[in-house]
Order: structure tokens, then sequence, then C-alpha cells
């Protein structure tokens, strides 16, 4: 009997040694100790995930490219028609110049504002900075010259320009359109003039219930 | 007649019987500690196609989560960023580093980079993100804190159990809505008392569901 126990001892100490204990890291993919050929379940299913990989396609990819020449009607916001609103979505007028101010369909309260200020804070001040002067944090990291919002030439920018340079990028900076859409992009349009306005900004522009505060 | 079996033999079926409960309280010990996703899943940290490191970027940097999984407040699927994402930076940073040579080459063929997903739920279990950041529930709660990690790793079991425990008291693990993406932040009960934590869910009318066809359909 002690040969038993000695054998079953013998044993334990073999299985801790080669499974180890929990939460130790490992590169292997996990192991399934409920197979679907022993447990027959819906672990698996056919179906195809976002951005998963997918053995019915050449490519491997779960998500389909758009074919050649497709245009997305309702792309953005569910129900939102087809975009035959230039000024709105990509920010010209009927003649092909930039819209001097966001256009009016797009409702601009302080809601549409703190959401701008959400998305900039996001989006933008890695490179533009927190105040729009072109100091992010990137740019210690080798990231080249980032304009400051607060001079003549991006405080005289029609709105519009603004909302083509998040939509297709200029220069170095790389188009926006796929992680704002076009009303997040407007609401960074109205936060930027608002930061624009916040830096040439005077003591003339402080309520007088406020100047005590400051010690005005 | 003589003696088939010596004397000891009569104390031999209880000795088995002890020895089958003796095994089998070990198996049952060994089962509940190996198989579950605590041993399974906890601790996963495969080798990424580009060694990205979620410390330098989120961490260091303190770029926010949504500025790669833009749509995570939005959609069902926190999303992997595009390579484009990736070029925003990279096309100036770095440019020659050979550690990008993959990313570069996604952004110009279109070929996705083949990254490997390490948190994954089966595929009955369905899982919303954009429902649980909307409404108190921080990323630091799921995948932990990965703005910490060189190299992400599964820490949480992602388990049936463990998801239930949060849809039963998940006063306990609501965060206000400013401190969502911010992994470092305490929870609203770890900083105001359970009582604040009860109140939000209240005001927010947070109610997890707790049946099956909540997450399973």
């Amino acid at each position: 009997m002690r040969n038993v126990y000695l054998v079953t001892a013998f044993l334990v100490v073999l299985t801790l040694s080669i499974l180890g204990l929990r939460g130790t890291l490992f590169v292997k993919a996990p192991m399934d100790v409920f197979p679907e050929w022993i447990f027959p379940g819906m672990k698996y299913q056919s179906k195809l995930k976002p951005q998963a990989q997918s053995k019915f396609f050449a490519d491997g990819r779960a998500d389909r490219p758009l074919p050649a020449g497709v245009v997305p009607a309702a792309y953005g916001p569910a129900g939102q028609p087809l975009r035959n609103d230039d000024a709105r979505y990509a920010g010209k007028d009927a003649d092909g110049d930039f819209v001097a101010r966001i256009p009016a369909a797009v409702k601009v309260d302080m809601q549409f504002l703190e959401h701008g200020r959400d998305r900039y804070v996001i989006y933008c001040a890695p490179c533009h900075g927190a105040l729009g002067d072109g100091q992010g944090i990137t740019k210690q990291y080798g990231m080249g010259a980032t304009p400051t919002f607060h001079d003549d030439r991006l405080r005289q920018m029609a709105d519009g320009e603004i909302f083509n340079t998040l939509t297709h990028g200029k220069g170095n900076m790389l188009s926006y359109a796929d992680k704002l859409t076009p009303d997040d992009r407007w609401a960074v349009v109205a936060y930027v003039r608002a930061l624009q306005r916040a830096q040439a900004g005077s003591v003339s522009d402080v309520p007088l219930v406020n100047k005590p505060e400051l010690g005005l | 007649m003589s003696k088939l079996f010596p004397k000891s033999a009569n104390k031999l079926p209880l000795q088995i019987i002890v020895f089958l409960f003796v095994f089998g309280g070990i198996a049952t010990a060994g089962v509940t500690y190996y198989m579950t996703p605590k041993y399974t899943r906890v601790g996963y940290a495969p080798v990424q196609p580009v060694p990205f490191s979620h410390a330098l970027h989120a961490g260091q940097l303190g770029l926010d989560c949504r500025y790669c999984h833009s749509n995570v407040d939005k959609s069902g699927h926190a999303n992997v960023p595009t390579a484009q994402t990736c070029m925003n930076c990279h096309n100036q940073v770095k440019v020659d580093s050979p550690l990008l040579a993959a990313v570069r080459q996604s952004y110009e063929t279109g070929e996705p980079l083949p990254w490997v997903k390490i948190h994954q739920l089966p595929d009955h279990a369905y899982f919303n993100h954009a429902v649980h950041v909307n409404r108190g529930v921080s990323c630091v709660e799921c995948h932990g804190k990965i703005n910490e990690m060189e190299v992400v790793t599964h820490t949480q079991p992602l388990s049936m159990g463990w998801c239930l425990d949060c849809h039963r008291n998940p006063e306990t693990r609501v965060r206000e809505p400013g401190d969502i993406y911010n992994l470092n932040s305490p929870t609203i009960a770890e900083k105001s008392g359970i009582e604040a934590g009860i109140k939000f869910v209240h005001d927010w009318n947070i109610k997890p569901p707790q049946s099956c066809s909540g997450c399973h359909r």
C-alpha cells in the first residue's frame, strides 16, 4: 500500500512540475481543456467576426475590402442618408470654395464644444498640444514641425479648410476621417476656434464678477 | 485447506476505499486548479508581429486608448488600429526602424498585420465594448493595467463566473465617465465609498443582465 501512495505522490509532483502554477507567463496559444470533439458546444461557430480570420476567402480576412468603385451610401451614424450636402460633408460650397463658417445644419452649442474638446484631446493633442501651440508630447520623440494655431494664417483660415485637412490630411498629417465622423470633425473645428479665442484673450475679456478672484 | 490470503488481506478493502477517497480528492483539486481559464488563459502573452509597447505609447506618452482603438465607445468590437494609425506618427518618428518594417509594408500594400488576439471569448458569448465603457466600466477591469505592459498579457480569467461577479455587484467596479480611459484611476467605491457607487449605478440606470440571453443568444 505504501508503494501506491508513493506513486501517487510522484504523480502529483510530476503534474505540478509540468503544468506549473496559475498566472505564469506563456506565449503558446492557450490550451482548450474542453475541446470540441469531446464536448461539442458552440464555442467555435462558422460565422465571421470583425477583424477576424476566415478560411473561406483567399486573402484570409473576414472583413471584406470594398470592391473598386463602390460608394458607401450610409456610412457614419445609422440612418444617415447619402452625403449630398457638400458644405457639411466636404466643407465646400457650391463653387468648390471652402465654407467660411461651420454649416448651419450643424448645431453648435456647449455640448457640441465639449464633444469637440473630447475628440481634440484624444486625436489632436498628442501632436498639436493641449493648447494648440504645436508642442504636443510627440515633439520630444522626433515629430516634425507642427504649426501653432495661434498665428494669423490659421486664425483666418476658413472653417471648411480645417475640416478638409481633418478629412484628407495635409503635408505630414494623414487623414483622420476614419476616426472622426463629419460631425466630430466640425466639433473639433469649433474647439480649435475656442482654443484660438482663448489664447487671444486679454484682461478685458474677464467678466467683472470674476476679476476679484484673479486680483484684478 | 491451505490459506490462500495472508491475514493482512482482511484490511485491504478498507485501505482501497481510503486510497480512492484520497486519490479522488487530489484529482478534484487538480481539475479545480488547472481546468479553468485562471490557469489556461491568465498569463498568455503571445509574441506579436510588431513589438508594440503599450507601456511606452499609453503609459509614457499618455495617448488615449481611443487614439488607436477608436471605435471602442461606438461599437461592440474594439478595433485593432489600421497601419495608417501607426503611420500618423511613424511617418516621421523612427522612420527607418527595422522593428516597424512590417507596419510600413502593411501601410503600403494594404495587407493587414497578423496581430495575435489575446482576449478571446467563445463564439456563443456576445460582449459589447461600447455598452461597457459608456456605462462606467473601465478598460482596466477586464484587460488589467495595459498602460504598464511592455507585452500585453492576459490578466483576468474572463470566465462566466468572473463576468457575473461584476454583473451582480456593479457598484464596486464602476468609474466616473471621465476616468474610464485612465487606467490608474480609482473606482467610485474606492474614491468616495460604496454608497457613491450604489448612487452612480442607480443614477446611470446600470442594470447588468444576469439572465442567459443577456450575453448568449
